[in-house]
């Protein structure tokens, strides 16, 4: 096919360059990375309080400026002129480099933390040394590499938000999402915890000492909140520590549940969730780069609930390594744990198969029926091998494995690290438990829609060019179809990009939610029953 | 088995090809001298802009058509020989035919201006014309200057599509205010507004007397009408579009300004039926044109002329009208009829409602002899479909519209609502006393 063929070109380039202020707001915020580049070389700055907060301000500064520049003088509307020539958002030279460079730091920061200048038992060095006066400040405890990253992470959170704060002025709905993940990153992942941590010890914890929780994190994507040393902590602190462990078990079954059910999954996956806030604000510029094959498609449905079965085994695992057998010390054994495992899995594969069973493509049906089969086989083990190794493992091996595969290596390095090459949610999209089990709820189980506007659809495409979780809005769209997909997070771009006012995000009656009958107004009635005919 | 072959691979031809596949298994044939994929043509201005890439703008994925037995064939017909079922591809190719689409959309218009043909002159319709506009008009070093000639939708979109890589445009329109043949007097007024705070030289009740050619045959300027002489080195002719056609000329196809259709989308020869843009009507069907160059009316011919095509013969009987379009960064849409000065009905009123400061509004149309609510336009709103159509099937007269006004507001969540304003104005100006109802989840998805 004749594609016109951009990068041949000498002179079919559209504006972009930059204007001398965003030239001025791109030296300052490098200045900013490069104070921090430097720490991490080991170079030693006299007054780190004082260098740290020039640095830090120095890339909000830069990049506020430099968005203000690009948006503030147009008129409020959709900006994305010219996003597919660009080299950093079109895959080209400078996405590469950008995807190369953030990867790097994953890769340092979760492997090989002491190149950061991280020393234990004695003071810090390089840039985790820089970060001390903030940490001592806040929790009273020297930094760590966590420390560096979740500042950073809030810092370009609220940098980036701010930026899609001034893209998207015009739409109210994009707004008060954005507003709503900027407080839930800096209050409740980075403040709170920190100011937490001063409580340790003290009467008010009983001289307990809780583990770091960021409330709003929730298993599976905190899947460690269930671990021995966790439990530990929360039992040795408390009421508060106990509030804070039934907090966190009725997070997943209840609180969860209910919202996902009244609005969908997009209460936490665009609202609230901190790999979403980053996804949103920083990854905002990647998002078309999302596949929306429907080879992707598959792969993701594979990928993404086998991480389910992975995180819903290794944490019943871990919980098992953990607890007794003797029912006279405490309620709970292993026994009856597995049990109430195997009892809460059935229910729910039982519910599934008696009432969702046509809304299953065949794959699916028999993807599940496999890893049902599967995780009660490996409960059983159990009770049939005697005691000692549960699910063929040792517990401890799974924890590891998957805290290595799928935390670090799947939603850190591959999930962030590759913002500029696959888009912004290749974790969200492929590796979240947690996504998967609110995605579940939200296709068999929630109010939650994307309602097609009748006829008005004219294929254009930008909906699905713009999702960027890789849904093919425009395939439910051109048909009259709603879109009901467990993926969807609700961040609304299909419609906020949409030039014919065809999409709307909406909560509404479980009646003719998924639309199997395909409308097209404005069409001959009679002729539209004919073509509804299945 | 049948042979079914269709001329054109647009959203009528492909339509109408989804629906004989999903019917039967006739074997099928799509013949396209544009492009080898299927592509939506509305879409293109966003490829030059760098919303999209060509390939985002195709809605089906390359494998599609294999997997649907669907047999794409590219190249040009050049001729039907209607006595032996038989077509022409490249004057080469003979293809058999029994039964024949003909869905081969527009052109632009070219009105016989002097230059209209010189290098730097052009349309905007197909993918060619994308591709040309890339060569006329890459940048603003290259185009210093570009003169629009024809206040459409089209040419709004151009000059959108140009001024989007900062090239300076001038807008030639013949009507005294943008649009006016369509849109009533305020929206239109609203839209000139937008166009000029976007930088765009709106020049109104200008008509292009002459293009001026360089010595290598280039565009260089163009004269108007007013005595001005524009230096430019792209001129988009954007003055409508009209049926493409000519290469059916002398098969006995009976034509008009496009291919002649009866009810059912049959021509006068048996077999042969044409939908989409180069359809024209017998008669017009309501208040509608006898041709409809509109991506709608192209996939609802195409749904119905299937059904025919599959043993279930059916007359075409499209629903209440409906359009939608975008004005840079103003959103338009319509359901049911609302006039311009020009096709004003002598029964019909509007009522007018502009936003004091944003660039919002809306026009309703009703019988003013019997208050039946005839159609709306909207500005910065959306609208529900469903609603609308409904209203118009249930012939609500616009006292009951204005009311229920709420539960039409297709709006994201959390955007502000301005239907109290609205009915507050329009029981000022007809001394009435509505009370704005509160959206409805009951009512809108009717559920009892």
């Amino acid at each position: 096919m004749s594609t016109y063929d951009r990068s041949m070109a000498l002179t079919g380039q559209p504006p972009v360059i930059l204007n001398r202020n965003q030239k001025i707001a791109t030296l300052i915020g490098m200045f900013g990375l490069a104070i921090l580049l430097l720490a991490a070389f080991n170079v030693s700055f006299p007054n780190k309080g004082l260098w740290l907060t020039l640095a830090l301000t120095s890339i909000i500064g830069g990049t506020v400026w430099f968005s203000r520049e690009a948006y503030l003088d147009k008129y409020p509307g959709i900006k994305n002129d010219g996003v597919w020539f660009k080299s950093l958002s079109n895959q080209g030279f400078w996405g590469w480099m950008a995807g190369i460079a953030l990867t790097g730091f994953y890769i340092v920061l979760y492997f090989f933390p002491e190149y950061l200048g991280l020393v234990k038992g004695e003071d810090n060095k390089g840039v985790i040394g820089l970060f001390d006066p903030l940490s001592k400040a806040l929790s009273g405890n020297p930094a760590s590499q966590w420390f560096v990253y979740g500042t950073l992470y809030t810092v370009a959170i609220l940098a980036f938000g701010i930026k899609f704060l001034w893209k998207y002025r015009h739409n109210k709905y994009e707004r008060i999402r954005t507003y709503s993940v900027m407080f839930f990153q800096t209050a409740f992942a980075f403040i709170i915890p920190e100011f937490m941590a001063r409580l340790n010890g003290s009467s008010v914890l009983n001289g307990g000492s809780l583990p770091y929780y960021d409330l709003k994190n929730m298993w599976p994507l905190n899947y460690y909140n269930f671990e021995g040393y966790r439990i530990k902590g929360f039992l040795s602190s408390g009421d508060i520590g106990f509030a804070m462990l039934i907090f966190g078990i009725a997070s997943v079954f209840i609180i969860s549940p209910i919202l996902t059910y009244k609005f969908g999954k997009r209460w936490y996956c665009s609202w609230v969730c901190g790999c979403g806030g980053l996804a949103e604000t920083a990854g905002d510029p990647f998002r078309h780069l999302s596949d929306k094959t429907v080879k992707a498609w598959n792969i993701e449905r594979w990928v993404i609930h086998s991480v389910v079965v992975f995180v819903t085994l290794m944490t019943t695992a871990v919980i098992y390594s953990y607890l007794g057998n003797d029912t006279s010390k405490y309620w709970l054994t292993k026994s009856t744990f597995l049990i109430g495992v195997a009892v809460l899995l059935t229910a729910v594969f039982v519910w599934v198969m008696a009432f969702k069973r046509k809304q299953f493509q065949k794959d699916a049906i028999y993807g599940a029926i496999g890893y049902f089969v599967i995780i009660m086989a490996l409960l059983g083990f159990h009770f049939f091998s005697g005691d000692g190794n549960v699910f063929l493992f040792k517990s401890e091996t799974l924890r590891k494995s998957y805290s290595f595969l799928i935390g670090s290596i799947f939603s850190g390095v591959i999930g962030t690290g590759f913002y500029p090459v696959l888009g912004n949610r290749v974790w969200c999209r492929f590796g979240c438990p947690m996504a998967a089990i609110l995605g579940f709820q939200q296709r068999l189980f929630s109010r939650f829609r994307i309602t097609t506007n009748g006829g008005q659809c004219i294929s254009c495409g930008n909906c699905s060019t713009y999702c960027e979780m890789g849904i093919d809005v425009r395939a439910y769209a051109q048909k009259g179809e709603n879109i009901v997909r467990s993926s969807c997070v609700g961040c609304g771009i299909c419609s906020a990009v949409c030039p014919r006012g065809v999409l709307k995000l909406e909560n509404g009656p479980l009646k003719g939610r998924i639309d199997s009958n395909q409308v097209l107004l404005g069409n001959d009635v009679d002729l539209m029953q004919l073509v509804n005919q299945k | 088995m049948e042979n079914i072959i269709i001329i054109g691979n647009g959203i009528a031809g492909v339509t109408a090809a989804r629906h004989i596949r999903k019917l039967s298994k006739k074997r099928i044939i799509i013949i396209s001298a544009e492009t080898d994929y299927f592509f939506s043509r509305t879409a293109l201005m966003y490829v030059y802009m760098g919303h999209m890439k060509f390939e985002h703008i195709q809605p089906y994925e390359n494998w599609f058509w294999e997997k649907n037995d669907m047999e794409l064939v590219r190249g040009y017909v050049t001729k039907v020989d209607v006595e032996n079922k038989q077509l022409l591809v490249d004057g080469a190719r003979a293809f058999f035919y029994d039964k024949l689409i003909i869905a081969t959309g527009s052109k632009p218009n070219k009105f016989g201006w002097p230059g209209q043909d010189l290098h730097g002159a052009q349309g905007l319709y197909s993918k060619q014309d994308l591709d040309l506009l890339e060569i006329n008009a890459p940048n603003k070093e290259a185009c210093k200057r570009a003169v629009i000639v024809g206040g459409g939708l089209i040419g709004i979109e151009l000059a959108e599509m140009l001024r989007s890589r900062d090239i300076p445009v001038t807008f030639l329109v013949r009507e005294s205010s943008f649009w006016n043949g369509v849109l009533p007097e305020g929206e239109s007024q609203m839209i000139n507004e937008h166009i000029r705070e976007h930088h765009i030289d709106l020049r109104l009740a200008t008509n292009l007397v002459e293009i001026i050619p360089d010595d290598q045959g280039r565009v260089k300027a163009v004269t108007t009408d007013k005595g001005d002489t524009i230096p430019c080195d792209m001129v988009g002719l954007t003055a409508g579009v009209s049926p493409n056609v000519a290469f059916l000329k002398g098969s006995g196809i009976e034509l008009g300004r496009g291919v002649k259709v009866n009810r059912y989308l049959e021509t006068n020869i048996k077999d042969i039926y044409a939908i989409g843009d180069c359809a024209e009507q017998h008669e017009a069907i309501g208040n509608r044109r006898p041709i409809e160059a509109v991506w709608y009316t192209g996939r609802m011919m195409g749904e119905t002329v299937a059904q025919t095509i599959c043993g279930n013969r059916i007359e075409y009987k499209p629903g209440h009208w409906f359009n939608s379009a975008k004005f840079l960064d103003i959103e338009y849409q319509t359901y049911g009829w609302v006039f311009g000065e020009r096709g004003k009905k002598e029964y019909e009123e509007h009522f007018h409602w502009r936003h004091p400061q944003e660039k919002l509004c809306i026009t309703v149309a009703f019988n003013k002899e019997n208050n039946l609510f005839l159609g709306i336009n909207t500005f910065g709103i959306r609208m529900r479909h469903e609603i609308f159509d409904r209203w118009l099937t249930e012939e609500r007269d616009v006292d009951y519209v204005m009311e229920h006004l709420s539960d039409a507001n297709f709006d994201p969540e959390f955007y502000k609502n301005y239907e109290a304003e609205i009915v507050q104005q329009y029981n000022s100006v007809f001394g009435k006393s509505i009370q704005s109802k509160k959206k409805s989840i009951k009512r809108i998805f009717q559920l009892n």
